[in-house]
C-alpha cells in the first residue's frame, strides 16, 4: 500500500464503482453480522452444552436433542411434543387468513361512499400491538365479565372458560391471531385487485365468465404476488406466534398452548435456573422448520430475479 | 373491476349492501369497542355485574386520567419513543446505503449479500436470543435503551435492505448513468441523484418500522427488565398487575398503549399501505 501512497486518490478514483458498493454496505453488514448471523452460529455451539447463561459452558455432545426427541432409551421431552403440534395447528389454522383476507377484500372492493374509512377500519387491528390484541381477546372470553358469553347467554349457549379449557385453548388464540392477520392479507389483496387489468375482466365478462368462474380463472392468476406474499408472512406470522400466548395464557393451562417459540423462551429464561444450551437445542429445530420455507421463498424470489434480468 | 361495481347492481342489491357495510365493521371490531366501553366505565358497574349495560356514568376522563397519573405508564410511554424513533432513523440510514449499494451496482456476490439479507429477516427469533442477550449483557447495556435500539437496528435493517433495494432497483437506471458521465462522484450520485427520488419510500419505511417497533414484545421482555428502560408494551404486564381485575382502568391502559400507531396509520395511511403492499402487485 505504501508505494500506492502519492497516488492514493487516484487508486482510489480508478477503483471509485469497485468500491462504492463495499463502502456503503460495511454499516449495514457490520450490524446484522453480529446481531443476525453470527448469533445463529452461536446458538448451535450453545446447543451442544450445558449453561445456565452465568458459568461455564459444559459440552455434552448432542445430549441436548438426545433429551429433546427422546433418542435412546429416554422419551420424548412431552413438552417439546405438546408444542410441535401446537405449532403445527398455528400453521395449518392460521393459514385461514388467507382465504378470509381475500373474502373480505372481495367485499370491500366496492366505490361507494365511505369506503375508504371502511377499508382502514378494517384493516385497523393489524396496527395494534400483538400485546393488545391478546389482552383485548383474552377480556372478550372472561367466562363471566366477557362479551363472548354475553352473547352467547343471548342465544342459550352455555358460558364457556375458553383460555382455560386445555382443549380450546390454543384454538381461542390462533383465533385472536387471525384477526390481525386477516387484516394484513385483506389489504395485500385490496392492492392486488387494485391492479387488476380490466381489460381482461371486460374481455371475459363478454366471453361469458362471472362470479365464482371469473375469480377462480382470472381474478386470482392475476393476483398471484399478493397471494405469495400473504402465504409468506402468515407462515412466518404462525411459526413467530409467542405474545399472544404470552398474554393470554402464558403456556397454560396445564401446558397446553406452549408452542416452539415459547417453550424456547421458557426454559432459557425459566424462573428455575436458565437452561440456555437446551433452549438453544428448540431454537435449533425451530429454526430448520422454518428454514424448509425461508429457502422455498428465497427460491422463488431467485427465480423472479433471474426472470427480470 | 372485480367483483362487478355494486353501481351497476338493482337497487335493492345496492341498499343491502350499504346495510351490510357497518354491520360487518361493527362485528369485525366488536373486541376492541367492548374494550372502549370498558374504558370509560366506573369501577362500579363491574362490582354490580353491570358489564354489557349502558356505563351508569361517564367516567372516561377519570380512568384515563388514572392510567397518565396513577401509574408508571407515561415512563413507559416515554421509554417506548426513545426506542421507536432512533431505531427508525438508525434502520432507515443503513438500509439507504445498502439498497443503494445493491441496487445499483453490478459486483460478485451482490445477489448473496441481498438474500442473506433477506433470509435473516425470515429466522425465528429464538436462534438470536440467548447470544444476543449474552452479547448486550457483555457490552453493559442490558436493560437499557441503547442495548435494544441497536438490535432493533440491525435486524430491521434486513427488511428495510429489501425494501430499498427493490424500490432503487425500479429507478431509471440511465438518471445514474447520466450523472457519471457529467463526473459526478459516486457518493454524491447516493446524496444528490438517489435520495430525493427515495423519499416516498423513506416514508413508508419510516411508518412501518415504527409502528413494528413500537409493537414489539419478545425483545423487551429479552433486553430489559423494569420501569427504567422497558417500552410499553412490556411494561403493560406490571401494570395490570398493579390495577389487578380493575377492567376499566387495564381496558384504559391497552387503549393508550395502542394508540400511537394508530395516530400514525391514519396519519399517514397512505405511506403506510404503500410500504406494506410492496411487491404485492407486479
Amino acid at each position: 500500500m505504501s508505494s500506492l501512497t502519492p497516488t492514493s486518490r487516484s487508486w482510489y478514483k480508478r477503483n471509485e464503482i469497485a468500491l462504492t458498493p463495499w463502502l456503503f454496505l460495511l454499516p449495514a453488514m457490520l450490524f446484522f453480522a453480529v446481531y443476525v448471523i453470527v448469533p445463529i452460529g452461536q446458538s448451535f455451539w450453545i446447543s451442544f452444552h450445558q449453561w445456565d447463561g452465568l458459568g461455564e459452558k459444559t459440552y455434552i455432545g448432542t445430549a441436548n436433542y438426545e433429551r429433546l426427541l427422546g433418542i435412546g432409551d429416554q422419551n420424548i421431552d412431552r413438552k417439546f411434543e405438546t408444542s410441535f403440534w401446537n405449532n403445527l395447528k398455528w400453521l395449518a389454522l392460521y393459514l385461514l387468513a388467507v382465504p378470509a383476507g381475500l373474502f373480505i377484500a372481495l367485499f370491500l372492493n366496492q366505490t361507494v361512499r365511505g369506503i375508504r374509512l371502511y377499508k382502514s377500519l378494517f384493516f385497523f387491528p393489524f396496527v395494534i400491538s400483538q400485546v393488545v390484541v391478546g389482552l383485548v381477546f383474552s377480556w372478550f372470553y372472561l367466562p363471566r365479565e366477557g362479551l363472548l358469553n354475553a352473547i352467547l347467554g343471548l342465544v342459550g349457549a352455555g358460558p364457556v372458560n375458553i383460555l382455560g379449557d386445555p382443549t380450546l385453548a390454543t384454538y381461542g388464540i390462533i383465533a385472536a391471531g387471525l384477526w390481525p392477520q386477516t387484516a394484513y392479507c385483506m389489504i395485500l389483496y385490496l392492492t392486488g385487485l387494485n391492479a387488476v387489468d380490466p381489460e381482461q375482466v371486460e374481455a371475459a365478462r363478454l366471453d361469458g365468465a362471472k362470479g365464482y368462474k371469473m375469480l377462480w380463472y382470472i381474478i386470482l392468476p392475476q393476483l398471484k404476488p399478493a397471494t405469495f406474499i400473504a402465504f409468506v408472512v402468515t407462515i412466518i406470522g404462525a411459526l413467530r406466534s409467542f405474545d399472544l400466548i404470552s398474554v393470554m395464557t402464558n403456556g397454560g393451562p396445564f401446558g397446553s398452548t406452549r408452542v416452539l417459540s415459547f417453550y424456547m423462551f421458557e426454559e432459557s429464561l425459566s424462573e428455575f435456573g436458565f437452561r440456555m444450551g437446551y433452549g438453544s437445542a428448540i431454537a435449533v429445530v425451530l429454526f430448520f422448520i422454518m428454514l424448509g420455507f425461508i429457502g422455498y421463498f428465497l427460491y422463488a424470489m431467485w427465480r423472479d430475479e433471474k426472470g427480470a434480468r | 373491476m372485480f367483483p362487478t361495481p355494486i353501481a351497476k347492481k338493482s337497487r335493492g342489491y345496492q341498499r343491502t349492501y350499504q346495510a351490510v357495510l357497518p354491520i360487518a365493521l361493527v362485528l369485525w371490531l366488536l373486541p376492541l369497542i367492548a374494550v372502549a366501553m370498558f374504558s370509560i366505565k366506573p369501577a362500579a358497574d363491574f362490582a354490580n355485574g353491570n358489564y354489557w349495560g349502558w356505563p351508569s356514568s361517564f367516567e372516561g376522563f377519570t380512568n384515563y386520567g388514572k392510567v397518565f397519573l396513577e401509574s408508571n405508564m407515561p415512563r413507559y410511554l416515554m421509554n417506548s419513543m426513545f426506542i421507536t424513533i432512533p431505531t427508525v432513523l438508525g434502520a432507515i440510514i443503513l438500509s439507504s446505503m445498502a439498497g443503494f449499494a445493491l441496487g445499483i451496482y453490478k459486483f460478485k456476490g451482490n445477489l448473496f449479500i441481498f438474500f442473506m439479507f433477506i433470509a435473516g429477516n425470515f429466522v425465528p427469533f429464538q436462534i438470536l436470543m440467548v447470544p444476543v442477550r449474552d452479547l448486550t449483557i457483555n457490552m453493559g447495556m442490558y436493560d437499557s435503551i441503547q442495548g435494544l435500539v441497536l438490535f432493533h437496528v440491525a435486524f430491521q435493517t434486513g427488511f428495510c435492505t429489501l425494501f430499498m433495494r427493490n424500490f432503487i432497483r425500479a429507478l431509471p437506471f440511465p438518471l445514474i448513468e447520466a450523472a457519471r458521465v457529467e463526473g459526478v462522484a459516486e457518493w454524491r450520485i447516493f446524496f444528490y441523484v438517489v435520495l430525493p427520488l427515495m423519499k416516498p419510500a423513506l416514508a413508508a419505511l419510516a411508518m412501518l418500522i415504527f409502528t413494528f417497533i413500537w409493537n414489539d414484545y419478545f425483545w423487551a421482555v429479552v433486553l430489559t427488565q423494569g420501569p427504567s428502560a422497558q417500552p410499553v408494551t412490556a411494561g403493560i404486564t406490571e401494570f395490570n398487575s398493579q390495577f389487578r381485575a380493575a377492567y376499566h382502568l387495564m381496558s384504559a391502559g391497552s387503549i393508550v398503549a395502542a394508540l400511537p400507531p394508530v395516530a400514525m396509520f391514519f396519519l399517514m395511511q397512505k405511506h403506510f399501505i404503500a410500504g406494506l403492499t410492496l411487491g404485492a402487485v407486479k
